[in-house]
């Protein structure tokens, strides 16, 4: 479940933010987001959008910061505070 | 005292921070007014040189245009220098109107406030209009001050990948649920130099009920058969909901700017954006050059279709040299080096072969796509133009650029 989880919200992240053409971004799980400048701070909105439909969720925009969606990883682990 | 020797020291490091990661800006002290060839001090306390420009936002050349001069001359003798007060107090004179309804009439809209600058605009225009019902939905190269303006509103806030029509269309539907959508970009993104895909725009939010915001800035007074901007280069006048332009690049150049477009949302900005509320009304001397800009510009498309020559055959004569430039259509012709210290240094030789040009690198632009960005006027003669390919020859030679792609260029010099 995590692994499926985690692939997912991997691949989200690489559509909404790499370009098709762009061959130089690398991405894996503890790759940094938001502080490695790949997901800006405006389009977090749209992530937490993503992942409250797609979890059936809702995520306090108090949790939703920065540093909480700054990796798959950590975004992972947020979201499951909320499914369990 | 309250300036402590540890905040000096604190502050201090920030700057030798800044100086040693490349980043610090220096300036370079002009002692001309502003033209196709500047008197320029470089480094400070050098005498002075004689060089070409090509990077200034002067692209109809009105900056010193002397009937320009001699309009701000007359603004100036006859409504003073200065309006001491904000507009909403005392600060409106008759030629402030005739201004607003100028542009309103070139711009295609249905109104228009005057702002102290576009930056203001920008800061301005979202708070004033949107709510936290609202999103808005920004390109992601859109300029800093719309970023800035974005920030300061209570809307969400959402970004497409840059001219992305399909991204762009999925974030529509994403947020069908919000009261208003409106989407965001610039018409001439100021650093590549290419045109944002408004008719594409138009028609997706047309289709889900979303409304725009352009930042003319790059584009007002040359873009489009008549210098419009880019909705008149897109057949679209009269379907952007808000216009954000400058009056300080081709429009005379001196500052000021202004929100144009629907008639609700402009008095929205009279009535509540910060910006123009709590700073001073713009000068008369300005209103009045201003004036004449617009007058000059709605006569004849001279100085554009100039500019459109210039801008043809500087690309033209660059991608012959064998230099690598970023596609489009526009006046500014990005030079793409990638490499920072390889931008840094091929300015440098540049203005040694007479030619003032500057290299922009991160964080203004991504890492690994650093640049000379060149800019055209109508100002520029063919003589100028042809000076400047020669300077750009020699120096990609001396560098070993000519002819190289992106991938060679990066394998020579890193990114």
């Amino acid at each position: 479940m995590a692994d499926e989880m985690r692939d997912t919200v991997l691949e989200y992240v690489r559509n909404e933010y790499v370009d098709e053409d762009d061959e130089d971004t690398e991405l894996d799980y503890d790759t940094p987001l938001i502080s490695g400048g790949i997901v800006d701070s405006f389009s977090m909105v749209s992530l937490k959008v993503f992942l409250e439909r797609k979890y059936s969720i809702q995520i306090p925009d108090a949790k939703a910061t920065p540093e909480a969606f700054d990796s798959v990883n950590k975004i992972v682990a947020l979201v499951r505070e909320y499914t369990a | 005292m309250a300036y402590s020797a540890r905040a000096r020291e604190r502050f201090g490091s920030e700057i030798s921070a800044t100086r040693e990661a490349g980043l610090f800006k220096d300036e370079r002290f002009i002692h001309s007014a502003q033209g196709a060839e500047i008197e320029v001090e470089f480094p400070a306390g050098s005498p002075t040189r004689k060089v070409i420009n090509l990077c200034a936002n002067n692209y109809l050349g009105l900056s010193s245009h002397p009937d320009v001069i001699e309009a701000a001359h007359e603004g100036l003798d006859s409504r003073g220098y200065g309006m001491s007060s904000v507009r909403f107090i005392c600060g409106t004179q008759d030629i402030h109107r005739d201004l607003e309804e100028k542009l309103t009439a070139f711009l295609g809209t249905e109104d228009t406030v005057l702002f102290p600058s576009c930056m203001d605009a920008n800061a301005g225009v979202f708070e004033a209009i949107l709510g936290e019902e609202d999103v808005i939905i920004a390109d992601r190269l859109v300029h800093a001050s719309i970023i800035d303006g974005i920030r300061l509103s209570r809307a969400h806030q959402d970004s497409y990948k840059h001219s992305d029509m399909k991204h762009l269309e999925q974030k529509l539907e994403l947020h069908q649920d919000k009261r208003f959508r409106l989407i965001v970009t610039d018409g001439v993104f100021s650093m590549d130099g290419d045109l944002a895909k408004l008719d594409e725009i138009v028609e997706l939010a047309e289709r889900h009920d979303a409304m725009i915001m352009l930042d003319d800035s790059h584009a007002t007074g040359f873009i489009g058969r008549t210098g419009r901007g880019v909705h008149e280069h897109f057949g679209v006048v009269g379907r952007i909901d808000i216009i954000t332009t400058t009056l300080g690049k081709a429009m005379g150049g001196a500052s000021g700017g202004c929100v144009s477009g629907r008639r609700e949302l402009v008095e929205l900005c009279r009535q509540r954006a910060r910006p123009y509320l709590f700073s001073n009304a713009m000068p008369p001397v300005i209103v009045a050059a201003a004036n004449t800009v617009v007058d000059l510009i709605s006569r004849t498309t001279e100085r554009r279709d100039k500019l459109e020559w210039n801008a043809r055959y500087w690309r033209a004569g660059l991608t012959e040299i064998g230099l690598d430039l970023r596609p489009g259509e526009s006046p500014i012709v990005p030079v793409m080096l990638y490499n920072a210290k390889l931008a840094q240094d091929f300015s440098r030789d540049l203005f040694d072969e007479g030619i003032y040009a500057v290299g922009f690198f991160f964080p203004v632009v991504p890492k690994g796509q650093a640049r000379i960005r060149t800019q055209l006027s109508a100002a520029h003669e063919k003589e100028h133009l042809d000076l400047g390919l020669e300077a750009f020859r020699k120096v990609g030679e001396k560098h070993g650029v000519l002819g190289l792609g992106k991938k060679e260029i990066i394998a020579r010099f890193g990114d």
